[in-house]
């Protein structure tokens, strides 16, 4: 029987979908092992948070309000204590949780399956699935340590439904840790976008380094983005020349997606980018090149020049 | 300054494609792809050469790199380690594992035990290994060290050895600006190949580093032959006094099921958007 406590991700005052998705990996895991759930609301604005997340089964909702911006160095401490009651603490593997919760598995003691794509148990044996050399081998890995520390992959395990009722809310002490003295947080800049959420959207178009400039991702891809309701997305090389800001990156550094519907334009599918798309459902592949590695994950090609096949396959789509 | 970093051989994550499993399912074999080093170690090798070079200077050393690689001690480790060194680092040091035997919480042990050691300024690692893809084993240092992380820093700068560093770090939902006090574990971003990403307080503030496309810098052939009389010291890790129980244990290994179904190749986007509509119903 394992009991669970999950770690939310809040951005400005609420909890990210990145949550949702840990809840649903907290729930296979507590079913599966004839143990229950909680979530732990951690930051600024974690009593309102709290409240949103009370609709979605677990036993309580611990509260620990911390002022200011997000350092692990100012949060492990009080997940570690709070942690210390349970046997499997999970966070989504965002770039928060693959921040926060090794330094809390290092706090007590844990092993740390990462980036997890399933849970199984078997029997009610714990053990997870991860993919690992960029996708191209998974591993089954059990973790041998008294308590479990998990995160999972977003694009894996589904956005938890709301299931009603109210979860009790408790207030737990913020515990502190000399080491956050020496990460002062000046500030972040969060992108904002009206788009849907790369993790999370139903279709992603992608351009690559034969855009050639930030001025026609601008002219080019967004149009075609706005026009399928998708998400934007880039390779590394086009983030990397400044195309478009790196938290749009897909691929083994930046996220991993699995869409229903991933259309890569200009993008010749270094293995590094096939590992964080190769997972959607139907790839769309538009190339001048249709011997470019794309080509092997591709489930439709358009052999063209982007210039010319973008703008009217945006015209196309906006007559459907 | 003085600075630690941690570089792993990897087999060869251009090529992982062709990674094989045991027929047991109990290892991954990567039998005739190269060990190279793992890129983002690379990547936090360039950044910890920049900080102890004068760029201006002809990349004249003004700090000191010690490399640390864990795994067998073959040729094979040892040619990654000569290749860092050839890169500008000033030592090695090879503590001798079956890499079967590691995982993150062993390494982050071993590297703090490396770390009390050589007490330098800074550890300077990637923020994950292209092989077992963790993330895990820079922010656990960090942690037993009572240390700060700063896990995938895209802009270092530091006028005082580290002993405070103005950071940028990259989120997958913008970037977050940081001061930190020093000594610090950092993991890298790629962006830390930039021009301008990292300052030293020698290097003049307005060098403008070569556009690095993929990787850290090549090694000059003058590099490759001061490698040659570089030490590499050799540690085992019943020197190092570290508990070298595993926390994890792979079961299974498998290699992930090909996409089903042959590519269509569509003869225009009317075509395109016909097939994607009525084919494959995604919009």
């Amino acid at each position: 029987m394992a009991n669970v406590l999950v770690v939310a991700e809040l951005l400005e005052g609420k909890a990210r979908k990145t949550t949702l998705c840990a809840v649903t990996a907290a729930k296979q895991i507590a079913e599966g092992t004839g143990g229950s759930f909680d979530i732990l609301s951690i930051g600024e604005g974690a009593g309102a948070a709290a409240d949103e997340l009370a609709g979605y089964g677990a036993g309580k909702v611990l509260k620990a309000e911390i002022a200011g911006g997000y350092t692990c160095e100012k949060y492990a401490a009080t997940v570690a204590e709070a942690g210390k009651g349970y046997d499997v603490l999970v966070a989504c593997a965002s770039a928060y949780g693959k921040d926060l919760l090794p330094r809390v598995a290092a706090k007590l003691d844990a092993g740390v399956a990462s980036d997890i794509s399933a849970v199984h148990t078997d029997g009610g044996k714990l053990s997870y699935t991860r993919p690992m050399y960029a996708g191209n081998v998974s591993g089954t890995v059990e973790i041998l340590t008294d308590k479990q520390v998990v995160t999972v992959r977003q694009s894996e395990f589904d956005v938890a439904e709301a299931s009603g009722g109210a979860s009790a809310a408790e207030d737990i002490a913020v515990q502190s840790d000399p080491v956050a003295d020496k990460v002062e947080f000046l500030g972040v800049e969060v992108v904002k976008s009206e788009r849907p959420d790369l993790g999370d959207a139903d279709v992603v178009v992608a351009g690559g380094r034969a855009l050639k400039s930030a001025e026609n991702f601008t002219s080019v891809i967004e149009p075609l983005v706005d026009a399928l309701g998708a998400a934007m997305g880039a390779s590394r090389a086009a983030c990397d020349a400044g195309y478009v800001s790196p938290e749009l990156q897909v691929g083994q550094t930046g996220k991993v997606v699995a869409p229903k519907l991933y259309i890569a334009i200009g993008i010749s599918g270094a293995i590094q980018h096939l590992a964080g798309m190769k997972g959607s459902k139907t790839i769309v592949a538009i190339n001048k090149d249709k011997e470019a590695p794309i080509a092997q994950v591709a489930d439709y090609f358009l052999v063209s020049d982007l210039f010319d096949a973008v703008p009217a396959l945006t015209d196309a789509v906006k007559k459907l | 300054m003085k600075i630690l970093v941690s570089i792993k051989r990897v087999a060869d994550p251009d090529n992982a494609g062709k990674l094989k499993v045991s027929a047991d399912g109990k290892a991954v074999t990567s039998e005739g792809l190269e060990w190279k080093m793992n890129p983002f170690d690379d990547w936090s090798l360039e950044a910890a050469l920049r900080l102890t070079e004068n760029a201006a200077e002809k990349n004249a050393r003004v700090g000191e790199v010690v490399l640390v690689s864990i795994g067998p001690n073959d040729a094979d480790t040892q040619r990654i380690i000569r290749e860092g060194l050839a890169k500008g680092a000033e030592r090695g040091i090879l503590v001798e594992a079956d890499e079967a035997t590691l995982d993150a919480g062993i390494v982050s042990s071993i590297l703090k035990a490396i770390v009390d050691k050589e007490s330098p300024d800074l550890v300077v690692m990637g923020k994950q290994a292209a092989d077992g893809d963790s993330n895990v084993a820079g922010t656990e240092l960090a942690e037993k060290l009572a240390w700060p992380i700063i896990n995938s820093a895209m802009k270092i700068k530091t006028a005082d050895d580290g002993k405070t560093l103005d950071v940028q770090r990259e989120l997958d939902t913008g970037v977050a600006t940081l001061k930190v006090t020093g000594p610090a574990v950092v993991t890298t971003s790629d962006r830390i190949l930039h021009p301008e990403s990292v300052k030293n307080g020698v290097t003049p503030d307005d060098h403008q580093y070569a556009k690095l496309e993929v990787g850290g810098r090549y090694a000059s052939l003058k590099g490759i032959m001061q490698a040659k009389k570089k030490p590499i010291d050799q540690v085992s890790i019943g020197d190092l006094g570290v508990d070298t129980a595993k926390a994890l244990n792979y079961t299974k290994f498998e290699l992930p099921p090909a996409r089903s179904g042959e590519t269509t190749f569509v003869e225009d986007a009317a075509d395109l958007v016909d097939k994607l509509h009525n084919i494959a119903k995604v919009i």
